[in-house]
């Protein structure tokens, strides 16, 4: 008998319609000051005039799988650039028949990737499955081996080579960068300047400073009758860039442990090699997982500056195939699509280190 | 491990330590072996270079820069043609540089200060069209949006003679922004001059101002009569003058536009990839500024009575600056990394010319070391503004 009274009164009780549910909710979080009202207006006023020609442009009028010309015709977006030239655009000039190995490759680390997302796989396998995986990338990539016919690097393009020289660069750059943010801490002083001086000057000049050093003074530093194709070049740059830019990040890591773990360390009676492998090291590269993957991501990023000095990144293929005139005036949508690739894969791996961090955060 | 122990208190010490167990004499060797391998490598590397330079004949050296540069630059603040030297090209690519830089750096600012507040915003929808705008830009290539934006300027904005006219007085077409400017005048000199008559008034008064509340606990409404004295003074030196109003509008003459200011295609371009990639990471760093202040903070203040000025300016500013400036003077510096992307969509700055020169004079190492020199001179300046900032605005701790 209470009982139902009780409930009676509470469901005469409820709160006004303009508190909750939908119109609530517009309430508090649109309407709930005279300039938020106004800002909301204005903000739905400019959607308005923007988003529907938008997709209209985008999907309406769109032609999809078209020819150049009856693109013109339809007037809206041109997806036909992309669909119609896609294997040129990831794989450039791969030979055709051959193209299954850099999508093999691709998946081969977009799977370690994934695997390495997730934190149960954080073993010692999974590095030797990055070795194996990176190895068998440049193998696929590079043939001669197993009855895989050579490919000379010249024609590596597309994607596949933006993934090569990002991740590449990164493994090659972390054991450089890790020594430089160890010889910056050292108490050695002409340990200590050389490193200093290494981080500073590779942080305050651009990349394309380093690539131009790459594409014109590389080939004068070797002595005469050697010399190295300029996706290596690139490489090499990269590496160098990128490297004092972990070194920092180290750094931030090896100035996070306490001085505690350092006066355990020697006073167990461990040498300075010893000190930092099995203490200092291991728990300062778990701090920086996170800040490592925002380099992957300017790394990433930074590889289509090798556009400038000329070789077949995926952006490079893309213009490649807006110079013909066949698809001359369509850039907007290509870069459109390629803007997609790139921002799926920075996305993907930004939202991975906020979670990491978070995580890791907790954990400790 | 314990016959060493029971070794040495038997023996007591040895006479003399052996020099490989010494670490202060272990670490002279490690420097001189490490020194010298450096050494090795510069001096393998330089004698390469000097005999590959021998052999395709290339003269070192400077000499390049009186020579006749013979190219044009698109776009100069100075004058400048084909006949002057490579120095010039070169000072019309820092000039070009700095352009790019400056009014990036403040329409970043501008923007991301915006950004930034917006996603902190109570209203949802411009907290989350905010939050997309970060996202998107921050995860999409600069380069890829320089040549997005110049592509569009020149594929999809009418040619001159349909140019578009958003407001009176500008175009917009494929030749670029073009837009009206007041005529030049002998009383905008005079202006400038009032103006900066104005500033040093205004740091005079801030000083007296300072001295008098110290002494006296009076404050002085500093911020509304230094507006005031800013504003004032140019604006009664432009009254006194008569007031010339006269503007000068462009016109359509033949294929393109006569007077007014032209701002090229590529520096839009350039300008707004710039503005709109940086702005995304400046965003978030104004968001964290202000997320780095407790609330308490407010609420102390303004149980002492300030207004809602006061509290914004004495207390939540110098303590949000504090955190925002230093990764901000980062993203300056990025922005005027970034700007040397200009080479690719053929804008004119300091490495696009550079790079003419290398391509014009085969000097390959004065060129590429030019660049770096340069650019390392900008970030060092900031930097060590930098830590002077952060010495002035440091906690003092006790």
């Amino acid at each position: 008998m209470v009982d139902s009274q009780q409930r009676t009164q509470s469901e005469e009780l409820k709160p006004p319609v303009t508190r909750v549910k939908v119109i609530g909710w517009i309430r508090a979080n649109l309407f709930n000051s005279v300039f938020n009202s106004f800002l909301t207006i204005v903000t739905l006023y400019g959607l308005w005039q923007i988003v529907p020609p938008l997709v209209r442009w985008a999907f309406i009028d769109s032609s999809w799988n078209t020819t150049g010309k009856a693109c013109r015709a339809a007037g809206g977006a041109c997806w036909s650039v992309v669909t119609k030239n896609l294997r040129f655009i990831l794989f450039g000039f791969y030979p055709y028949d051959l193209q299954w190995r850099p999508l093999l490759g691709m998946i081969i680390l977009v799977t370690l990737l994934l695997l390495s997302r997730n934190r149960r796989y954080w073993k010692k396998s999974l590095g030797y499955a990055w070795l194996v995986g990176l190895f068998s990338m440049g193998l696929l990539l590079r043939g001669g081996l197993f009855g895989l016919s050579p490919v000379e690097s010249a024609k590596w393009s597309g994607l596949p080579l933006t993934l090569l020289l990002s991740i590449f660069g990164l493994t090659a750059a972390y054991p450089l960068g890790v020594v430089l943010a160890l010889g910056r801490q050292s108490r050695m002083p002409a340990i200590k300047s050389l490193s200093i001086v290494y981080i500073e000057t590779i942080r305050g000049v651009p990349l394309i400073s380093l690539l131009f050093m790459s594409s014109v003074m590389f080939p004068l530093f070797l002595p005469e009758g050697i010399t190295i194709n300029n996706i290596l070049r690139a490489q090499v740059a990269i590496i160098l860039f990128t490297a004092a830019y972990i070194a920092e990040v180290v750094r931030g890591g090896l100035q996070a442990i306490s001085r505690g773990q350092y006066e355990a360390a020697e006073s167990l009676g461990l040498n300075y090699y010893q000190k930092m492998r099995l203490i200092i090291l291991p728990q300062a590269l778990k701090i920086v997982i996170p800040p490592s993957v925002g380099i992957l991501i300017s790394a990433f990023k930074d590889t289509s500056l090798v556009v400038i000095i000329g070789l077949y990144d995926l952006l490079k293929t893309t213009q490649a195939t807006l110079s013909d005139p066949k698809w001359m005036g369509f850039s907007v949508e290509a870069y459109i699509f390629i803007a997609l690739i790139y921002f799926v894969g920075c996305f993907s791996m930004s939202n991975f280190s906020r979670r990491l961090e978070q995580e890791l955060y907790r954990g400790t | 491990m314990a016959r060493n122990i029971t070794d040495s208190t038997d023996n007591a010490l040895p006479a003399k330590i052996p020099f490989w167990y010494d670490p202060t004499k272990r670490a002279i060797i490690y420097q001189v072996v490490v020194l010298g391998m450096v050494g090795m490598l510069g001096y393998y590397l330089f004698s390469n270079t000097l005999a590959n330079l021998e052999r395709q004949s290339i003269a070192t050296g400077f000499g390049f820069f009186a020579k006749e540069a013979s190219f044009e630059i698109g776009e100069s603040p100075i004058p400048y043609s084909a006949a002057d030297t490579y120095a010039r090209a070169l000072l019309v690519g820092v000039l070009n540089t700095l352009k790019v830089a400056f009014v990036g750096i403040i329409l970043t600012v501008i923007l991301g200060t915006i950004v930034g507040i917006a996603r902190l915003s109570t209203n949802w929808l411009v907290a989350k069209l905010a939050t997309i705008y970060i996202e998107t830009m921050q995860d999409i290539p600069v380069l890829l949006q320089l040549f997005f934006w110049y592509s569009v300027s020149y594929e999809s904005l009418p040619s001159p003679r349909q140019a578009l006219n958003p407001i009176t007085g500008v175009f917009l077409s494929n030749r670029g922004l073009v837009f009206a400017v007041p005529e030049s005048h002998p009383t905008h000199g005079t202006m400038a001059l009032a103006f900066l008559a104005g500033c040093l008034a205004v740091w005079a008064l801030r000083r007296w101002a300072r001295r008098r509340q110290e002494r006296t606990g009076q404050p002085f409404p500093v911020f509304l009569v230094s507006i005031g004295v800013l504003f004032g003074l140019p604006l009664a030196a432009w009254l006194l003058s008569g007031a010339p109003l006269k503007m000068n509008v462009p016109e359509l003459r033949g294929f393109n536009f006569q007077g007014g200011l032209t701002l090229s295609p590529e520096f839009v371009a350039l300008l707004l990839g710039l503005v709109l990639y940086t702005a995304a990471f400046v965003a978030e760093i104004v968001r964290a500024g202000i997320q780095a202040i407790s609330r308490g903070q407010v609420e102390a203040a303004m149980s002492i009575g300030l207004k809602t000025g006061q509290v914004l300016r004495l207390v939540i500013l110098p303590q949000a600056l504090r955190v925002i400036i230093p990764p901000l003077t980062s993203q300056m510096l990025n922005l005027t990394k970034n700007s040397t992307l200009a080479v690719a969509i053929g804008f004119p700055d300091f490495v696009s010319v550079a790079n003419t020169t290398i391509n014009q004079t085969g000097q390959a190492i004065e060129g590429v070391g030019l660049i770096m020199v340069v650019y390392l001179f900008f970030s060092l300046t900031t930097s060590a503004f930098m830590n002077w900032y952060n010495k002035r605005k440091a906690l003092v701790e006790r």
